[in-house]
């Protein structure tokens, strides 16, 4: 079955990406499989400037996923382009740099130091990371702003597609996604994680030194489904679905809902090799379910009238 | 055969680790090998069971305890709820394990080297003993708090010098305190190498110690993690320019003037 999608220009040989902080730049991951299996992957978030992100505990375990704030720790990206990139040319796979910054004008100057990469498939703009203080979280939740950030991406991303990934602590994800189409956005990839906290009833502390944390992995699989559900209904643009993939009919669900395609996240910690055999396993899938193409089966969801 | 891979390897053994005093808080998990072509003391594997399915998300993180002959051995203490079930998991059950992971304790044949394990803390220095080329330069202190017959120390007295103090009272600490002092003087006075594992408390008295008689020392440390591969940044520590690195890649083992504990 041909698992080749197009998402508003960007071409992805299968509709498997990785989420960025789940998978480094790529490399982390080589020596558990062939990053080719992939149809791209999205790069760790990387800002102007390197960031030493979010004090220690960063992560807590909760039941069926996680809790993060790790504060986009990342060595900026004049690293990202002089390191990682050179290690990844000539490798056949989509590479999707993460943009984070703390207002527009950052952003578009972020994006316009990108736009000239050959080795820069796509980017991503994440106005949604709720661990940091002053910066992601505002934009995610201000349709606005949103549209603001977009704008400013998108014009400096030297034709690029921009992607926009979105934050579900929102009242209304349709007009989030209607914001960011507004802005110009390319395609939209949700959800980003969803805003939680853990303490200790025996040290009385947060478990997290952030205090409040996102939350991912399978726990968030409904949440996500009924934002993509009500985001590609919303908007003309392709949608990517995020949140709690951990199986080849879990990534059908979010297709079946109407993704273009889905990225992988917490369940690149469940096993380091789990992103590589998720293609197969979904061509492998859409086969027993007798789905006649990948394009056929997205957004065939049978609704009640 | 690769460096590291990820498997799914069969239990063959689980043993509990013990007396009637402390029952089962320990035990020693024996695996199919992976099929690694080599590992190297000091290094670590992530262990995630196939029966957690998406209940418990992360692998867990345990030093190598011993590898070779078509086995993988780790010596596991319980501490929460990821150790707790893996303590009830029966031969032939299928675990994913990836590794070997991290780099591994400095090696100099002809050096005095100083092992300083504090409780769990001794589990890497059983493959360090087992593979180094000579144990005579080497000697074990363990200081620990649930009764020796805990920990696999009895089996390294045969190869290495070994002593142990056990802490019940703050007597008892500071007498461990005084001992780690005297004998990371002793081996800084004759250039030796010191290596050490345990709770941070521990392994910050043998970073100041270190610092004051000049000893050369590392330090391997056990923080949580998520990956185990060095993407998410859930494990870091600060380096000594304040940097966060991560401990699975970077680490476990530092040299103790370059890491903040």
């Amino acid at each position: 079955m041909n698992m080749h999608v197009s998402i508003g220009g960007l071409e992805l040989k299968n509709p498997v990406l990785t989420a960025s902080g789940t998978f480094g730049f790529g490399l982390e991951f080589a020596p558990y499989g062939d990053l080719e299996k992939l149809g791209g992957f999205v790069a760790k978030g990387i800002s102007l400037k390197p960031r030493e992100g979010n004090p220690m505990p960063r992560i807590a375990e909760t039941p069926c996923g996680m809790l993060n704030a790790i504060g986009i720790q990342n060595p900026g990206v004049e690293a990202f382009i002089t390191q990682a990139l050179p290690a990844l040319k000539g490798k056949d796979v989509a590479v999707i740099a993460n943009l984070y910054a703390c207002d527009a004008v950052e952003f578009g100057k972020l994006a316009s130091v990108l736009a000239a990469e050959e080795g820069v498939a796509a980017l991503e703009v994440n106005v949604s990371c709720p661990n940091v203080k002053e910066g992601g979280v505002a934009f995610g939740q201000d349709p606005a702003q949103i549209t603001k950030v977009t704008e400013s991406v998108k014009r400096n991303a030297g034709g690029k597609h921009v992607m926009v990934k979105l934050s579900p602590n929102v009242t209304d994800i349709a007009v989030c996604a209607r914001a960011a189409e507004a802005g110009g956005a390319d395609s939209l990839s949700l959800i980003n994680t969803l805003s939680g906290m853990a303490v200790d009833v025996r040290t009385r502390k947060p478990r997290i030194a952030n205090v409040v944390a996102g939350l991912s992995g399978p726990a968030i699989k409904p949440v996500a489904l009924r934002c993509v559900h009500q985001a590609v209904r919303a908007v003309d643009i392709p949608v990517v679905g995020i949140g709690g993939i951990s199986s080849a009919e879990d990534a059908l669900e979010f297709i079946l809902v109407g993704a273009h395609a889905v990225q992988v996240g917490t369940a690149n910690f469940l096993r380091p090799d789990f992103s590589f055999g998720l293609a197969e396993a979904m061509e492998k899938l859409l086969i027993e379910i007798g789905a006649e193409s990948l394009e056929g089966f997205r957004g065939s969801l049978e609704l009640p009238l | 055969m690769p460096l590291r891979n990820c498997r799914d390897v069969k239990v063959l053994n689980v043993s509990p680790v013990g007396t009637p005093a402390a029952p089962d808080e320990f035990f020693e998990l024996t695996l199919e090998y992976p099929d690694w072509d080599g590992w190297k003391p000091g290094q670590f594997v992530m262990v995630r069971p196939a029966s957690w399915e998406l209940d418990l998300i992360w692998g867990r993180p345990f030093s190598i305890c011993s590898a070779g002959g078509g086995t993988l051995t780790l010596f596991i203490q319980k501490a929460g709820r990821g150790t707790s079930r893996l303590a009830r998991i029966t031969p032939g059950e299928t675990v994913t394990v990836w590794g070997p992971l991290g780099n591994s304790f400095a090696v100099e044949p002809d050096t005095p080297t100083l092992l300083l394990a504090g409780g769990i803390g001794i589990a890497p220095f059983r493959g360090y003993v087992e593979h180094h080329p000579a144990p005579e330069n080497l000697k074990l202190f363990l200081a620990h708090r649930v009764p020796r017959e805990c920990y696999p120390f009895d089996a390294l007295c045969e190869r290495v010098e070994c002593a142990s103090l056990r802490e019940r009272t703050r007597e008892d600490l500071d007498a461990i305190i005084e001992t780690l002092g005297g004998l990371i003087r002793e081996y800084a006075a004759k250039g030796g190498l010191v290596l050490s594992c345990g709770p941070t408390p521990f392994m910050r008295t043998v970073q100041r110690f270190a610092a004051e008689h000049g000893a050369r020392a590392q330090v391997s440390l056990e923080n949580r993690m998520a990956c185990g591969v060095g993407a998410c940044l859930g494990c870091v520590t600060k380096d000594g320019d304040g940097h966060h690195v991560q401990v699975c890649t970077k680490g476990p083992v530092f040299w103790a003037d370059k890491v903040e504990l």
